[in-house]
């Protein structure tokens, strides 16, 4: 990330302000150089798509509008749905930033339903690395969840901001023997980050510290077909990633709780311009709940529905 | 929401005058496969219309040494096609290797095998 400090000018203001914009400009060049674009999820021959539970190791622009999510039943029978926007916007061809908020649907047995905003989050992220020859990719960002954006009272949701440093990462194994052709197209993205509440307790509960950790394990259809053997499997079957997801939270201090997670198997079509995901969610433990969930998620790619525009990091709009 | 959601995704469906990110759809000899007899070019047809000077596409044996005409060329009338003569070729294993820019400057790029059998 680029660290930005201001500080006072010591020559005239209008000089003053010319040489800040000059070298904003000048900065926005030097990291906008022009270049063939490699947005959404590529290292080498490797496309990565979005995945719905784990989030992504790269920087994108990109949005999911609408994520539709029915959870398992909580273990007092609460049910919870919500609907859900993301969006990530690339700020130069390897900074971006996301936002993310829901409106939810809870009921309780025996209380009346609630409804409301939940918490917002915006994020930073930067990609560290993209090795094309080994398709892996890492990428470092900042969460924040923020305090009193979601309805507090009715939805318990937090009064607290908290601070989540992530680490995320992908790895395509399309560079194993040739004698493990069909093992090939396996690709896998996880992630690692703890969460930093600003506020150790509210209304008597405590706010422990969480790590988080999850995984994605994926087998694209495209990749099979177009590097390893040719079945002739055509539109919409060649766009097909069956995946698998994984992600749990455990809190590890003040009074911290069970782990709570789920695994979510199901199924993601990549076309050219957005990608239609769905899958079941089963929750790991009696901690997390029962029964069956399931999630579906409709997903633009910015970058390729409006590569003029919409789809370019800001830095190279304004070249 | 809903009309905002509507609105956005047809313009994600709808979006003809787009360019995207250009895939290997298909290719002869086929991704993985083993002809009998020498074929005489490698065709491969992409998702999207390639930019000629910037795509590329080699053929190199078990040694990696290309092998080949070098004429690499864009179909003209088929600007997703691109295709590289190849001289006879003894039976053995093959590498393709490319690298599409399509024309809205996405790269993509792979590599795939196909066997020549007398």
């Amino acid at each position: 990330m680029f660290p930005v400090k201001f500080v006072p000018c010591p020559i005239d203001g209008t000089i003053c302000r010319f040489v800040v914009r000059a070298g904003l400009a000048a900065a926005l060049l030097a990291i906008s150089q022009s270049h063939p674009v490699h947005a959404h999820g590529f290292a080498g021959a490797r496309f990565f798509p979005a995945t719905i539970l784990t989030d992504d190791p790269f920087v994108a622009d990109e949005m999911s509008l609408p994520t539709l999510t029915r959870l398992p039943d909580a273990p007092d029978g609460t049910r919870f749905s919500s609907l859900e926007s993301d969006i990530a916007k690339r700020i130069t061809p390897d900074f971006g930033l996301t936002w993310s908020d829901a409106y939810d649907y809870v009921q309780t047995p025996g209380l009346p339903k609630v409804t409301g905003l939940d918490t917002m989050t915006a994020g930073a992220q930067y990609q560290l690395f993209i090795n094309g020859e080994h398709e892996a990719m890492g990428l470092a960002g900042l969460k924040v969840s923020w305090g009193h954006t979601g309805r507090v009272a009715a939805l318990g949701q937090p009064d607290f901001t908290t601070l989540t440093p992530t680490f995320d990462w992908g790895k395509g194994f399309g560079d194993l023997p040739d004698s493990l052709n069909y093992l090939k197209p396996f690709a896998i993205t996880g992630n690692l980050s703890v969460d930093f509440p600003t506020k150790v307790e509210s209304a008597g509960t405590q706010h422990p510290n969480n790590f988080n950790y999850g995984f994605a394990l994926e087998y694209p259809i495209s990749y099979l077909e177009s590097q390893v053997k040719d079945f002739g499997l055509r539109f919409p079957w060649q766009q097909m990633i069956p995946l698998v997801e994984f992600a749990a939270v455990t809190p590890f201090n003040r009074g911290s709780g069970p782990t709570l997670g789920s695994v979510q198997p199901g199924v993601i079509w990549a076309g050219q311009y957005f990608q239609i995901g769905a899958e079941m969610i089963l929750p790991m433990n009696r901690d997390t709940g029962h029964g069956i969930g399931g999630i579906v998620q409709f997903h633009i790619y910015l970058d390729d529905s409006f590569p003029n525009s919409l789809g370019k990091p800001l830095a190279e709009l304004f070249k | 929401m809903i009309r905002l959601f509507l609105a956005l995704a047809l313009l994600a469906v709808a979006a003809p005058a787009a360019r995207a990110h250009a895939f290997l759809d298909h290719a002869n000899p086929a991704v993985g496969s083993t002809v009998h007899g020498s074929p005489a070019d490698v065709k491969l047809w992409f998702t999207q219309e390639l930019e000629p000077a910037f795509s590329t596409v080699q053929v190199v044996d078990q040694n990696g040494a290309e092998i080949d005409k070098k004429d690499k060329a864009i179909d003209a009338g088929d600007p997703t096609l691109m295709k590289v003569s190849l001289p006879r070729l003894p039976p053995g294993k093959y590498k393709v290797m490319w690298h599409a820019l399509s024309v809205d400057t996405h790269t993509t790029e792979g590599t795939f095998s196909f066997e020549v059998e007398p």
